[in-house]
């Protein structure tokens, strides 16, 4: 692993760096650091910051530019005949590269010598026999430009890592050279060095920014590629979801409403578990219970809300749905006819959501004034009048963007659907039938055979997409309803 | 004066005595009690299901850390290696000598039971094979008698656990009804038995048809690599962006901007984070497929915000007094917060990168996407490095796979898994706690 060596040379440099760097400000004031302008340490500091980080921005735009640009240079060497009918250049350009790891691990292995790996004419039937023997994953016969296109491949990616090194101890070495001649005792290192690292505070608060452009560009990219290869009327209007298996071609029909209806369906059943007992629970916790009841009863009910997720998906799959199945199914009132349903998610989905919908309420229901409820006590009301006149319309705000932000991790949760809802996509008003949602379906079209370029996978980011926008909106919504209303009593 | 109020013509209520209690009274203390009731019942059922939960998980988990297995002491001698190496059917002739040796410690015992070579292999695999490989690793081991523990077939084991029974049990090329005869022999001699289950805290995942082989430990170190990209990439750059975001921020549009991006994607689903792995860290950047590297970028991308939140929390509970006295000793803004502001904010700030971790380990969607499922476990990475690099799964991804599985043993596998999955998150969560009780300090 050449970079993490590449990565240790650079720590030594700037290591070496600080030391250098601190005692030459030392000489420069005489010994004696009362006349430097900043502490030793800075003067080092200031040395060892500057021979990382232009380093280490280097060695990250390179590593991210060299696959690139390697990419493109060998993907034009490939003829379009090579490009086989029903596959795509993608595809080819794909085993491309598994050759190219082939021979690197052939190489490696010492099946194979560097000017055999390199061997314009040799033959590719042998090669594909020598690289299924060095455990590498062939899935066809490598064809002839293949072969070449990767051998190229190889060459373009050691010769690119080696002037990478080289570039970067180079850029290391005259960061470290060029701030050690700065040092001199009327040298301002603290500002400078203080400046740097406000600089890279400032770059990793950034991430928060550069998180989100990620998720935009990689939905709003994938999802117009879907666009070009389905109608988006199609998809956003369409009723039936049927994509075929073979995984590319055929016709599918890739209508998103059947998976809404199951989505909203099952995060219906999952609140209306959820907020009748979330929020009595909050009710009560917060007006009735004694301080040790609370004690008690909360931390347990939030521990419902610590548990993965994959747990209550089981939890759904091998307890809730049989039990529900011995009640509803054909040895009971005959409407269930597997485990697997809308009812099952939709339970185990609302257990899962009772601490998020109790917690937030808990807090809303806290914050109103305990003057409004003396008043009302005042008037002669009971507990429970007050709750339900006083305090419950005083907290209602809140509470709707509590109910809203656990309607939106409803939306938003996958395991539970995966295991618990059945894989049928279905337009249905019975809650005891299987249903799907939009992220059983993520799950399952990007872990299934399909290729990346076909409409079937690609589809998986117009729902990401879809389903990004949904809960945005509904976060945004919800904690502008809190909000708002936190302004009123604070 | 009091008269007037005395004689409220319409409701008439105090013609009734002032010791019982009227109608309307009586109904609004009802109303009272059964609004109490409600709070009591949804607290309870909380509470229900939370142990319904737990023990489901105990009773079905908890078999998993047992096995049966066929223990016998078999020695072979050089003369015998020699003989069952000159046959043509060489599993056969061991398998033979292993059929012997049983017969002859089931007669030493007193029992006797029919039963052929088929009915070996049903319960317990190619046996043959096993010696054969055994003795060819270890040729030592000639004429010493070894103890062997060989794993029963899934179904054997079910037959313990309850999960077959004689009744339901029906003749197939898995079991048949008269092996179950050979098998209460067995048990009667106490050669079958049940032990700990070592090889599911420490094997790896197994072929879909072998429950009984697989295993949890690959997917533990999967996971173990992932917390280490996490924690060495989300502490420090949740732990900067929160400083600068507390402490340096200037009250400008940018600020607003990362702090709408942080509250926002704190409640993106989780999936989301797997289609942006999926498309810029695979995709884009063709980082390898199902590798701890790429899940730890993920997961790391995922717990930053629940970092910085938490963490802006404890920097703010750290009063001004401290930055004030700093600054008034001489020093500069950037010297208050990292020798003075930060050290009395560790504590808080360690707990919630705990907490934050114990999230991103019980987090399954986004490693589907990135290729982290179950069947790529097969075992353990080969150094520490290519523990990043190597394909691997996570101990979650892999319960899920297991969970797919059509064969009924893998469940009890899941649940298993679940149990050590949940002793993890419990550990966290306790140190968590310890160090909040501990180390953090009220102002």
């Amino acid at each position: 692993m050449p970079i993490i060596w590449l990565f240790l040379i650079v720590i030594a440099i700037s290591a070496i760096g600080y030391l250098l760097g601190r005692s030459r400000a030392l000489q420069s004031a005489g010994g004696d650091s009362r006349n430097l302008h900043s502490l030793p340490t800075f003067y080092g500091a200031n040395v060892a910051l500057k021979t990382v980080i232009p380093a280490f921005g280097l060695l990250i735009v390179w590593l991210l530019v060299q696959p690139l640009y390697v990419n493109s240079q060998v993907s034009e060497m490939i003829p379009d005949t090579a490009v086989k009918e029903g596959s795509s250049r993608s595809l080819v350009m794909a085993e491309v590269r598994r050759t190219a790891d082939g021979l690197n691990n052939a190489v490696a292995r010492g099946l194979l010598s560097e000017t055999e790996a390199a061997n314009p004419n040799a033959d590719s039937a042998e090669v594909t026999q020598l690289l299924k023997e060095a455990g590498q994953v062939v899935t066809s016969d490598i064809s002839k430009p293949v072969l070449l296109a990767a051998q190229k491949h190889r060459v373009m990616n050691a010769t690119g890592y080696s002037v990478m090194t080289v570039a970067i101890i180079l850029v290391a070495l005259a960061g470290a050279v060029f701030s050690w001649f700065q040092t001199h005792s009327e040298y301002r290192a603290r500002n400078v060095v203080e400046q740097g690292v406000r600089v890279l505070l400032l770059a990793a608060a950034s991430i928060a920014i550069l998180t989100t452009i990620g998720i935009v560009l990689s939905l709003v990219f994938n999802t117009w590629e879907f666009f070009k290869l389905y109608p988006a009327s199609e998809f956003f209007f369409g009723t039936t979801w049927a994509p075929s298996f073979s995984g590319r071609g055929g016709a599918s029909d890739l209508g998103i409403i059947p998976l809404l209806w199951g989505t909203f369906y099952i995060s219906l059943v999952a609140l209306l578990v959820a907020v009748p007992i979330g929020l009595f629970a909050a009710i009560y916790l917060s007006e009735y219970a004694s301080p040790r009841v609370r004690a008690f009863a909360k931390p347990l009910l939030e521990v419902l809300a610590g548990i993965p997720t994959i747990v209550y998906g089981l939890f759904a799959l091998l307890t809730v749905g049989p039990l529900l199945l011995g009640i509803f199914g054909d040895n009971g009132l005959g409407w269930m006819k597997a485990g697997t349903a809308v009812m099952t998610a939709g339970l185990v989905m609302g257990i899962m959501l009772i601490p998020f919908v109790s917690s937030l309420s808990d807090d809303i229901i806290n914050a109103v004034p305990q003057a409004m409820r003396d008043g009302s006590y005042g008037l002669g009301a009971t507990q429970s009048e007050t709750i339900r006149q006083v305090v419950l319309p005083a907290a209602l705000p809140g509470i709707v963007g509590a109910i809203l932000l656990a309607a939106s991790r409803a939306i938003g949760e996958t395991m539970i659907v995966v295991l618990g809802a059945g894989a049928a996509a279905r337009l249905d008003l019975n809650p005891f039938e299987a249903m799907t949602t939009v992220t059983a379906k993520i799950v399952s079209q990007l872990t299934g055979d399909a290729d990346f370029a076909s409409p079937e996978a690609l589809v998986a980011f117009a729902l990401g997409m879809t389903l990004f926008v949904l809960t945005l909106g509904l976060n945004i919504f919800a904690l502008y309803i809190v909000r708002k209303y936190r302004e009123q009593y604070e | 004066m009091t008269d007037a109020s005395m004689q409220s013509p319409e409701t008439g209520r105090h013609a009734v005595s002032l010791t019982a209690a009227d109608p309307r009274t009586i109904k609004r203390a009802n109303a009272e009690k059964r609004f109490r009731a409600y709070g009591i019942i949804a607290i309870a059922t909380g509470l229900f299901f939370l142990i319904v939960l737990f023990a489901s998980i105990l009773s079905q988990g908890i078999p998993a850390f047992q096995r049966t297995v066929v223990s016998v002491d078999f020695t072979l001698t050089p003369q015998q290696q020699e003989e069952a190496e000159g046959t043509l059917f060489k599993t056969k002739a061991y398998s033979d000598l292993f059929i012997a040796e049983l017969n002859a410690e089931l007669a030493e015992r007193g029992i006797t039971v029919d039963f052929d070579e088929a009915a070996i292999e049903r319960l317990l695999g190619k046996v043959g094979g096993t010696i054969r490989t055994f003795y060819a690793d270890n040729p030592d081991k000639l004429g010493e008698p070894i103890g062997f523990d060989l794993t029963a077939s899934s179904r054997v084991d079910g037959y313990f656990k309850g999960r077959v029974s004689r009744d339901t049990l029906q003749d197939s090329r898995f079991l048949q009804l008269s092996d179950l005869d050979l098998v209460d022999a067995l048990e009667e001699a106490g050669i079958i038995k049940q032990v700990f289950n070592w090889p599911f805290i420490t094997g790896a995942d197994s072929g879909v048809d072998n429950p009984g082989g697989a295993g949890i430990g690959a997917s533990v170190v999967g996971s173990f690599f992932m917390m280490l990209v996490v924690l060495g990439l989300s502490l420090p750059i949740g732990v900067a962006a929160s400083i600068y975001l507390e402490e340096f921020a200037p009250q400008n549009k940018f600020t607003d901007l990362i702090e709408v991006n942080i509250s926002n994607l704190a409640a993106v689903p989780s999936i989301v984070f797997g289609i942006l792995g999926l498309a810029v860290f695979i995709q884009f950047m063709h980082l390898p497929q199902s590798a701890p590297l790429v899940g730890g970028l993920v997961l790391t991308l995922m717990t930053l915000p629940t970092i910085i939140i938490s963490t802006r929390a404890s920097l703010k509970a750290v009063p001004p007094s401290i930055r004030d006295a700093a600054l008034g000793v001489g020093a500069s803004k950037m010297q208050a917060v990292f020798h003075h502001v930060l050290p009395l904010a560790a504590p808080g700030i360690l707990t919630g990168t705990i907490i934050g971790l114990a999230q991103a380990l019980g987090e399954t969607a986004p490693l589907l996407l990135i290729g982290m499922v179950g069947f790529v476990a097969r075992g353990y990475p080969d150094g520490f490095l290519a523990g990043f690099t190597e394909p691997n799964s996570a101990m979650p991804a892999q319960i899920y796979t297991w969970a797919a599985r059509a064969d009924v043993g893998f469940y009890e596998k899941a649940w298993g898994g679940i149990i050590i999955l949940l002793m993890f998150l419990l550990t966290m969560n306790i140190i968590a706690i310890i160090l909040r009780r501990r180390f953090e300090r009220r102002w």
